[in-house]
């Protein structure tokens, strides 16, 4: 499977719905993705992991980039995430401190702290 | 002699490959379901790193992953032939390829208890195994 990318914007939120593999051949793309939203003005990001199937290291390494790309504008990245296979790889790399993650796009959305 | 060994030209677009040969192996031999994933992915890393090296100095050459169903163990080894040289140098590039370089060997040594990373002949060889035993360890 593939990576799928569609954006969507919810108030000043731009929501990131990705779908399918993350890893060292698709996360080019996520990170093209990220780069252009920001280059165009897009600074508050929520990231829909929901039905991402694979992430690995490279995937991270794309986000944490997208994070320090919107920091530099006073922005934020959310990430909505329920599944325990990802949200592991958050944990055992240490991100979850890094990354507010949350259950759904609605809260993500929301969130303002 | 490996049960399945692959060899693959070091690019990204294989590495899935690389990732869904050794799960299907990996169920086959009998390790438990409920650590295919983590081994997927650990593999994943592996191969991912060491398509990394070789790009990072520039060598062409081929990835192998080598599948041994052992009579306790499912054993899989990713070798590289990016040259001997290439630890010193991946410290010394700093920046973002040696950020995910360390994320890429968090993720495996957080979720692979029998973990060796090392030196071959020709590059860097990252060891693991799982047990095939029906019980296994949830990491």
């Amino acid at each position: 499977m593939d990576l799928s990318l569609s954006t969507r914007t919810v108030g000043d939120r731009t929501v990131v719905e990705v779908g399918g593999e993350i890893d060292v051949y698709t996360a080019p793309k996520l990170r093209e993705q990220l780069v252009e939203l920001v280059n165009d003005g897009n600074y508050h990001l929520v990231v829909d992991m929901e039905g991402v199937d694979f992430l690995d290291s490279t995937g991270l390494g794309v986000l944490v980039g997208g994070l320090k790309r919107v920091r530099a504008h006073e922005g934020s990245l959310r990430l909505v995430c329920n599944q325990e296979r990802i949200l592991k790889i958050f944990r055992i790399t240490g991100l979850t401190k890094v990354f507010p993650i949350h259950n759904s796009v609605d809260e993500a959305v929301a969130a303002t702290d | 002699m490996a049960t399945v060994e692959l060899r693959f030209s070091a690019l990204p677009e294989h590495v899935r490959t690389a990732r869904l040969v050794a799960a299907a192996v990996a169920r086959r031999a009998g390790v438990d379901e409920s650590v295919l994933d983590e081994l997927r992915l650990a593999v994943g890393e592996a191969c991912s790193r060491a398509v990394a090296l070789h790009r990072r100095n520039g060598v062409d050459g081929a990835v192998r992953v080598a599948l041994t169903e052992q009579e306790k163990r499912f054993l899989i080894e990713v070798a590289d032939e990016a040259g001997p040289a290439h630890a010193a140098g991946a410290a010394a590039n700093g920046g973002d390829p040696e950020d995910e370089d360390a994320l890429g060997l968090a993720v495996i040594t957080g979720l692979v208890e029998d973990v060796e990373v090392g030196n071959g002949s020709d590059g860097g060889v990252i060891r693991m195994s799982w047990p095939v035993a029906p019980v296994s360890v949830v990491v």
